[in-house]
């Protein structure tokens, strides 16, 4: 069974969550940390349950219930999340407390709210939702698992409209931890000019990208999910070769037949490197596309890629920003989404306009 | 319409045994796991009893082939997880699409607790070694290594319905045919950030804990690790071994109740129950022995027994909560249960509620107090539910 693009929403470090048309202005950093743009959250949630929220709390249930509100839909027949760290706020402010009160005198608040099922659930009770409840947690498949549930209830008719995100964030903690593997860039970094100069480290990102996933075609649908495919640790750059050509086999499409790839580099010399040897084979002569510049290098990035692809495809419009390469003029009708993270998780979104 | 899918390896370490044989042993003879702390670094100990496998790291590392470095969770999950594998007969076929589901609440926070003690002083302090396990992925990572599975490969995280949820996600990536077989199933070790954050919710029992009992005060919280092998009915052909029992049906529902506490009606386990016998086509009548979610506490004995009044009444089936041995696995609770429901139905094994005194007020009912095998059991229901409202229950059934 297809699986329809009916509404998404996204809170990034840019300002999407007016909308795609944000990104003719994208906003630059220069700083190796790119933190969401928040939305007035009021808007969506309850002030009393607003104070309790972590900013992941905050920016999950909030793009979320900005997603449903464009579909329409009151009550989804599941809600699917996917979030590597999960709520990194909360887990970080109850360790700390318990270290340093040394096990005494703790408040369970915290503790209540750093479980990683937290923004799902508190998704459900909002909308007082008892259907289908899960939450992914792997690492740069986090996302990708949830997509891959979210199409298989689709395909056995137990649900017909599944919401269904992807998001992380950074905390102050958590990039003082993750700077110290040497992954991000040090000093200055130019967002905008970050691939025109090739070096160690990318930059940090952070974001919230929900979906509207439906069974039913419609004028109003963004695009449709035609298939994903994941895979781990690949030994070499054939063995990624081989796994995009099948994917596109298995899916009767040819190379020829992609309009726009999108892939997700990063500014890392030994990351992109995958994507320029990619560049210069399979993806050889097809116009290609980027993101991370803007929203910066996180597990669920490729969520804003499947965000980015379906924008492209309902308005047919590729801002500047996001161009790499392009052909002439040609209508957009299908994307091809490629994203690894680390060289371990690697996926593959194939997306065709409606 | 699909083909059932069937279970074909089981592996288990909990707080009462090693393996599955041990696990058999020590619920026949009724021997509970909780006691003193031992292993865990924390001011509770002697305080707050907890139900911890009896190996220290050194020795889980021996047994796993990790280092004693690694997160215990790891540890656990690895010496489970190939016990099933092994005993699934699946290892190492070719043509076969094996993956690998696993569940956990806290990743590798034991290590991160020590990487943190270090770091609050000094932020460039702190072995990144003990931090770069953090994330839940990683803990599933090491496993599936050692196992040499890198077919297909996730982890779920929905508090304490985790690997009930991770069989489910199992069952459907078989029955969609995008794999063969998946070992399927959840690991947690005790670490203080969980120990701390339930004892602040004020619901740890100061004693052994008396699931379903009047009088119960709270849960243990315990630590394991447990995995089923999921095949397809064409796979099963293929091994020349019978399988424990096939997951016959499954559902997740959620509460929408509140992130922590249960409803008082119980909706979501009643929502969980109901749609699990609706997806295996079975009636409550048909259901022979309950694994409860029974965790100790007020709120959830109360909630899930009057899902059940609603769903059952007037004829109950026979019940118990293993968490009276094992204590509350969390993340691990939902596959725990899954092995002994499986094994329950392939040898008619009952388990008793130990502890058991006084029938709570209000429920037609009592658990089973002891234990018998080679009962006439068809079908298995096993609940978990958890903080979020996630509420997951599973069937299993005779082949």
């Amino acid at each position: 069974m297809a699986a329809y693009i009916r509404a998404t929403a996204n809170i990034s470090a840019q300002n999407t969550f007016e909308g795609y048309q944000a990104l003719s202005e994208p906003i630059a950093y220069t700083n190796n940390r790119l933190s969401c743009v928040e939305p007035d959250y009021k808007e969506f949630i309850d002030p009393k349950m607003l104070r309790r929220m972590s900013r992941i709390i905050k920016m999950g249930v909030t793009a979320a219930m900005k997603c449903l509100q464009e579909a329409n839909i009151k009550m989804p027949d599941a809600i699917i999340t996917g979030t590597a760290y999960g709520c990194m706020d909360d887990t970080g402010t109850f360790l700390s407390k318990m270290i340093e009160f040394n096990e005494e005198m703790l408040s369970p608040t915290a503790f209540i709210q750093s479980t990683h099922n937290t923004v799902g659930a508190q998704i459900a009770l909002m909308l007082q939702c008892h259907n289908y409840n899960n939450t992914f947690v792997h690492r740069g498949f986090s996302f990708e698992s949830a997509l891959i549930d979210a199409k298989m209830l689709l395909h056995e008719g137990t649900a017909n409209n599944v919401l269904v995100g992807g998001l992380d964030e950074i905390t102050g903690y958590s990039h003082v931890i993750l700077s110290r593997f040497n992954i991000y860039r040090s000093g200055p970094v130019s967002n905008i000019n970050l691939f025109k100069t090739s070096s160690k480290g990318t930059i940090a990102g952070e974001g919230a990208t929900f979906f509207l996933l439906s069974g039913d075609s419609s004028v109003n649908n963004y695009a449709r999910l035609d298939a994903i495919h994941t895979f781990y640790k690949p030994s070499n750059i054939a063995e990624i070769e081989q796994n995009i050509s099948a994917f596109l086999t298995v899916n009767s499409i040819g190379i020829d037949e992609i309009d726009l790839v999108i892939t997700g580099r990063n500014g890392d010399a030994k990351g992109d490197a995958i994507y320029q040897q990619l560049n210069n084979s399979v993806f050889k002569d097809l116009p290609a596309a980027n993101y991370k510049h803007l929203c910066g290098e996180y597990p669920t990035a490729s969520s804003f890629a499947l965000w980015l692809a379906a924008n492209i495809l309902k308005t047919g419009t590729v801002h500047p920003v996001l161009l790499e390469k392009h052909k002439d003029e040609k209508e957009i009708k299908r994307i091809l989404v490629y994203n690894h993270y680390q060289n371990t998780h690697h996926s593959l979104y194939l997306v065709s306009a409606c | 319409m699909q083909s059932p899918v069937l279970i074909a390896g089981l592996g288990i370490i909990s707080a009462i045994g090693n393996n599955t044989s041990e696990n058999i042993t020590a619920l026949e003879n009724g021997i509970a796991g909780m006691g003193d702390i031992i292993y865990l670094n924390s001011i509770h100990r002697q305080k707050i009893p907890v139900a911890e496998v009896k190996m220290s790291n050194e020795e889980l590392a021996g047994r796993s082939g990790l280092s004693s470095q690694i997160s215990r969770t790891a540890l656990l999950g690895t010496i489970a997880a190939e016990e099933a594998f092994n005993d699934s007969g699946i290892r190492g076929l070719a043509n076969t699409r094996i993956g690998f589901v696993s569940a956990n609440t806290v990743g590798g926070m034991d290590k991160t607790e020590q990487f943190f003690s270090e770091f609050l002083t000094n932020p460039q302090k702190g072995r990144l070694r003990d931090v770069v396990h953090h994330e839940c992925g990683s803990i599933t990572e090491i496993i599936a290594e050692k196992l040499g599975i890198s077919n297909f490969v996730t982890t779920i995280s929905t508090a304490c319905s985790s690997s009930a949820n991770a069989i489910i996600y199992a069952a459907r990536l078989i029955k969609n045919n995008i794999l063969d077989a998946v070992v399927a199933g959840g690991a947690d070790a005790l670490t203080k950030f969980t120990l701390n954050g339930f004892n602040t919710l004020m619901i740890l029992d100061s004693d052994a804990c008396k699931p379903f009992d009047e009088n119960r005060k709270g849960l243990n919280l315990g630590e394991g690790a447990a995995y089923v092998v999921l095949v397809s009915g064409s796979l099963i052909a293929k091994l020349k071994k019978d399988p424990y029992c096939k997951l016959s049906g499954y559902c997740n529902a959620n509460d929408a109740f509140h992130q922590t506490a249960s409803s008082p009606e119980g909706e979501g386990s009643f929502l969980a129950m109901q749609g699990a016998l609706k997806n295996s086509g079975l009636n409550p009548r048909d259901i022979d022995y309950i694994n409860l979610h029974g965790t100790g506490t007020q709120n959830n004995d109360i909630s899930e027994g009057i899902a059940i009044k609603r769903l059952f009444g007037p004829v109950y089936p026979k019940m118990s909560s293993t968490k009276s041995f094992t204590g509350h696995t969390l993340g691990a609770s939902g596959s725990v249960e899954a092995v002994l429901s499986a094994l329950s139905v392939k040898h008619g094994m009952v388990y008793p509620n130990l502890r058991f005194d006084t029938p709570m007020q209000g429920l037609p009912f009592a658990p089973e107090t002891k234990f018998s095998k080679n009962e006439p059991i068809e079908h298995v229901l096993s609940n978990s539910f958890g903080f979020g409202g996630n509420c997951s229950s599973l069937i299993f059934s005779k082949n």
